[in-house]
C-alpha cells in the first residue's frame, strides 16, 4: 500500500511512467531522464530514499534502447524504489548523479565500459575499469557475441567434449535405450 | 602506455634535472637464458631431492581456487608438514599455483610475478579452468589453456579440487623435481619468443617491458 501512495505522491510532481510492483516493499518506476535528477533528489531530501543500492543497465536491443536502473533504499522504512530509465542505444549518453553520491561515480564507469554509456564530467570516466586495453564493442551489449570473440582470440585445447544432459543421463540410466 | 612508464625529465630534489626511461632504468631488458645443470648426477639428483623437500608458494590467488589453499595452510589439512609453505613475494617463492580461472587483466600480473620468481621455479595448473577454460570456456576475457602462457609443469584437475587433491598433487610435483624434470624455467627462457607473442595476443595494452625480474 504505502509503495502505491509514494506513487501517488510522486505522480503529483513528475510525469512518471508505469509502477511494477515487485514486492510489497520493492517497486519500479519508469521515469524520463530529463526528470531522473529532480525525482531522485526529490526521493532522497523529501521521502527519505538516502542510500544508492545499485545503477544497473539492460540491453533491450530489439527496441533500440538501454534502460537504466537506480535502486534507492529507504532505511527507515525498508523498502527499494527502483527509477528506471530509458534511454536511447545509439550514442548512449546519460547525465551522472556521481554529486548526489559519490559512488556512482564506480557504477558510471562500469556502465560505460561494459555498455559503452557515457556519463559526461563523472570522475575518471575515460579510465580503464575492468578491462584493460578493450578493443571491440562493450562486451555487455547484446549483439557483443562473447563466444566467437573467446574462439577468436583464446586458444583452445582440443578434445573438450559436451554432453546434453538430459541424453547424457539416460544413456547412463537406461543403456541401450533410443536418444 | 601509462604516463608513469613514459620517458621524461625529472627534476630532483637537489635542483638537477635527469632523464628517466622507466622501462629500461628499472628493469633489465635481457631475455632470460637456459641454465643448465651445473654439477654430476649424483650431486644434482642431492640437490632436486632438497628442491622438491622445500616447495614455498606464492600466495597469489587468481580465482575461485585460492579457497582450497586456506585449509590446506591451516591445521585441517597442514601441508606445512610436506615442507610446503606460502611466501607473500614473488622473490621468495619457488612455486607458483595458479588457482582457477585467469581473467588477461590477472594473466598479466601472473606474467611479471612468474618472471620475479627465482630459478629454479615451478608452476601448477589449478582446476579445470587452467586446463581447457573449464566454465570460462566462453568468457570473452578468460584465457582457456594456461600452458599457452606459462610453463606448466603439473595440472590438478577438478571444479574445484579437493585440499587432498592438491596434496596428491604435491607429491607428484615432488616426484616431478626428484627426477629432474622440473624444468619450467628452462623451457620458457628457451621458447622465450614463443610464450611472449602468446602473451602478446592476449594482452593488448602490454606497457610493461618483454622481461622485468
Amino acid at each position: 500500500m504505502a509503495m502505491k501512495e509514494l506513487y501517488a505522491r510522486l505522480k503529483a510532481l513528475f510525469p512518471l511512467g508505469e509502477l511494477t510492483e515487485q514486492r510489497k516493499d520493492l517497486a519500479f518506476v519508469t521515469v524520463p531522464a530529463e526528470h531522473l535528477r529532480a525525482t531522485i533528489l526529490h526521493l532522497r531530501d523529501k521521502e527519505g530514499f538516502t542510500h544508492l543500492v545499485l545503477l544497473t543497465a539492460v540491453d533491450w536491443l530489439e527496441e533500440g534502447r538501454f534502460q537504466l536502473t537506480y535502486l534507492l533504499n529507504n532505511r527507515q522504512r525498508a523498502c527499494d524504489i527502483g527509477l528506471r530509465v530509458m534511454i536511447p542505444r545509439d550514442a548512449a549518453t546519460m547525465e551522472g548523479i556521481h554529486d548526489i553520491w559519490p559512488t556512482a561515480a564506480t557504477y558510471q564507469r562500469e556502465l560505460r565500459e561494459m555498455f559503452g554509456i557515457d556519463f559526461p564530467g563523472s570522475p575518471r570516466i575515460e579510465e580503464d575499469f575492468i578491462l584493460e586495453g578493450w578493443n571491440d564493442i562493450p562486451p555487455y551489449r547484446r549483439d557483443f557475441d562473447t563466444l566467437k570473440y573467446a574462439q577468436e582470440n583464446y586458444s583452445e585445447r582440443p578434445g573438450r567434449v559436451t554432453h546434453d544432459p538430459e541424453t547424457h543421463m539416460r544413456l547412463q540410466l537406461y543403456p541401450g535405450s533410443k536418444p | 602506455m601509462k604516463p608513469e612508464l613514459m620517458k621524461r625529465m625529472v627534476k630532483g630534489p637537489d635542483g638537477l634535472e635527469f632523464e628517466v626511461e622507466p622501462l629500461r632504468d628499472y628493469y633489465c631488458e635481457a631475455p632470460p637464458t637456459v641454465m643448465p645443470a651445473a654439477y654430476g648426477k649424483i650431486v644434482e639428483d642431492l640437490f632436486n631431492w632438497a628442491r622438491s623437500e622445500s616447495i614455498w608458494i606464492l600466495g597469489f590467488g587468481t580465482g575461485c581456487g585460492a579457497i582450497e589453499m586456506r585449509p590446506l595452510m591451516t591445521p585441517r589439512f597442514d601441508a606445512y608438514r610436506y615442507g610446503v609453505q606460502w611466501r607473500p613475494t614473488p622473490r621468495q617463492a619457488n612455486l607458483f599455483i595458479i588457482s582457477g580461472y585467469l581473467s588477461t587483466k590477472t594473466l598479466k600480473r601472473a606474467i611479471r610475478a612468474y618472471e620475479q620468481m627465482q630459478n629454479p621455479k615451478y608452476v601448477i595448473g589449478l582446476g579445470s579452468c587452467t586446463i581447457n577454460g573449464g566454465m570460462y570456456w566462453d568468457s570473452y576475457n578468460t584465457i582457456k589453456r594456461l600452458d599457452d602462457y606459462l610453463p606448466v609443469d603439473l595440472y590438478i584437475a577438478g571444479c574445484m579440487p579437493r585440499p587432498e587433491a592438491l596434496l596428491a598433487g604435491f607429491m607428484d610435483l615432488k616426484k616431478l623435481i626428484r627426477a629432474g624434470n622440473g624444468e619450467g624455467a628452462n623451457q620458457y627462457a628457451e621458447n622465450f619468443a614463443w610464450y611472449k607473442e602468446n602473451q602478446k595476443r592476449v594482452i593488448h595494452d602490454w606497457d610493461m617491458p618483454d622481461y622485468n625480474w
